[in-house]
């Protein structure tokens, strides 16, 4: 389980995020939706530990991610992130790509952390690109291949930062089949996204967020069918 | 018009020499490099990261190494350090000379590679649970090595042709040990002809050794 209290990040004199609470449980799929600048990039960055904060709690499986004694480099294998530029590593071939973090961060051997990584690209159907390096596959393959890089550490929860945002629009449909896939796996997910038809099919609940505050949280059919915000609508109309 | 005899027999004669010469200037050349790439990762990571005293250590050193005639510098640590009572022998005079040069530009091709990966690889690599060292060495580093790998051949190459400058401190490099034969023998056109051919084929040599390693290399 994922807590947030009360959580407040600044960066400088600028209030990004301004006393958020939130609780995702196992299982669920969230999905944050909301305009750029409204703080929802910066939520999972402060979940994943990338961020500091400076007012609050973030408690993942009971370990408080900000504390002083937190091993960072072990929670984050808990949690597997996507990012909007996919930041697939040049210089590997996808399936060292994947095979890295288990082999050097868990201490598995060349052939398990291999056995890890075929498996996760089959997961997301790049079973035919193994040995090809990145620069070779497209945005939505490296998008891809940056999920499998993820599942490889066996997380408990993924965080994807709005992994279709920088895709060419034919290759959106790849990205979201793969993490609706996760979805029915049952994966833990927090997806930041502005894809609006995602959020209603795939997620179970949807949070609206509005310069630093989460102003709504509810089903899909709550957030899209009877939004109670005039923020929520506003932005609801826009995007529609 | 064009009365000049050219005599090739003393250049041939004295070929094993500057073979010799030659080496000793390829030695000189690939230790300076060595020292110049340890020293100038450490001040590009010191300009990129640092801030204070060894900022400006650093800054200063890249600045005298790159904006002073290399000629000078080589003068600084012959007779410059001579005047303070510190005599070092021209094989060393050259080889710092050559080192504090090479580590001021091999500082900025890596600062200008650091740069040229984008945070975002550092921040990925970061949220897969690996340390900062893992995240540098695994994913930075091999990124950056491939940017300044070209760089660093014409480094290597300018290094080479730097060397010569040794002969003015009286170092017996290969233009040392031109010189000396030369003004022996009066033959000074033929053997400072005779030398740019050895200099330019182990520049060539250098340069096709450089492309067959990176073709080895970088599969990306």
């Amino acid at each position: 389980m994922i807590q947030i209290r009360d959580l407040h990040k600044y960066f400088g004199p600028l209030h990004v995020l301004k006393g958020i609470n939130l609780e995702v449980k196992k299982g669920e799929v969230l999905s944050v939706i909301g305009s750029s600048g409204s703080g929802k990039s910066t939520l999972l960055y402060c979940i994943n530990g990338l961020e500091t904060i400076q007012k609050g709690d973030i408690i993942v499986n009971d370990i408080h991610v900000h504390a002083k004694q937190t091993n960072l480099n072990q929670v984050r294998q808990k949690m597997g992130m996507v990012f909007q530029q996919w930041n697939s590593f040049p210089h590997l071939t996808a399936v060292e790509n994947v095979a890295l973090a288990p082999k050097i961060v868990k201490g598995k051997s060349k052939a398990e952390a291999r056995k890890i990584a075929l498996s996760q690209l089959e997961h997301v159907g790049l079973l035919d690109k193994v040995d090809a390096y990145p620069n070779a596959l497209s945005g939505g393959q490296q998008q891809r291949l940056a999920i499998a890089r993820a599942l490889a550490m066996e997380p408990d929860y993924m965080l994807f930062d709005e992994a279709t945002s920088a895709l060419d629009p034919e290759l959106v449909g790849e990205v979201l089949d793969t993490m609706r896939l996760l979805a029915e796996e049952g994966m833990t997910m927090i997806c930041v996204t502005h894809e609006m038809s995602f959020a209603r099919d795939v997620s179970d609940r949807v949070a609206f967020f509005h310069d630093g505050v989460m102003e709504e949280i509810g089903s899909p059919s709550q957030i899209f069918g009877a939004p109670q915000s005039e923020h929520t609508r506003k932005f609801l109309a826009k995007v529609r | 018009m064009f009365d000049y005899n050219f005599h090739w027999r003393p250049v041939l004669k004295t070929l094993p020499d500057l073979l010799d010469a030659a080496l000793l200037t390829l030695e000189v050349a690939i230790l300076a490099m060595l020292i110049g790439i340890v020293i100038g990762l450490c001040l590009a990571l010191i300009r990129l990261h640092m801030k204070g005293s060894l900022y400006w250590f650093a800054t200063s050193w890249v600045e005298l190494a790159r904006n002073t005639p290399a000629l000078f510098q080589l003068f600084f640590f012959g007779f410059g350090l001579g005047a303070f009572g510190l005599h070092l022998s021209p094989y060393l005079i050259v080889l710092t000379a050559l080192s504090f040069n090479c580590a001021g530009y091999l500082a900025e091709n890596f600062r200008g590679g650091f740069l040229a990966i984008p945070e975002t690889q550092m921040r990925s690599a970061r949220s897969l649970g690996m340390t900062a060292w893992q995240a540098y060495t695994r994913i930075v580093i091999p990124q950056v090595f491939r940017i300044v790998y070209h760089p660093i051949t014409n480094q290597i190459v300018w290094c080479v042709l730097m060397s010569s400058l040794g002969m003015l401190v009286g170092f017996r490099e290969l233009s040392g040990e031109t010189q000396f034969f030369a003004s022996r023998t009066f033959r000074i056109f033929e053997y400072f002809a005779a030398t740019a051919v050895i200099y330019y084929v182990i520049v060539k040599l250098i340069l096709v050794a450089s492309r067959i390693l990176a073709a080895r290399l970088f599969r990306y």
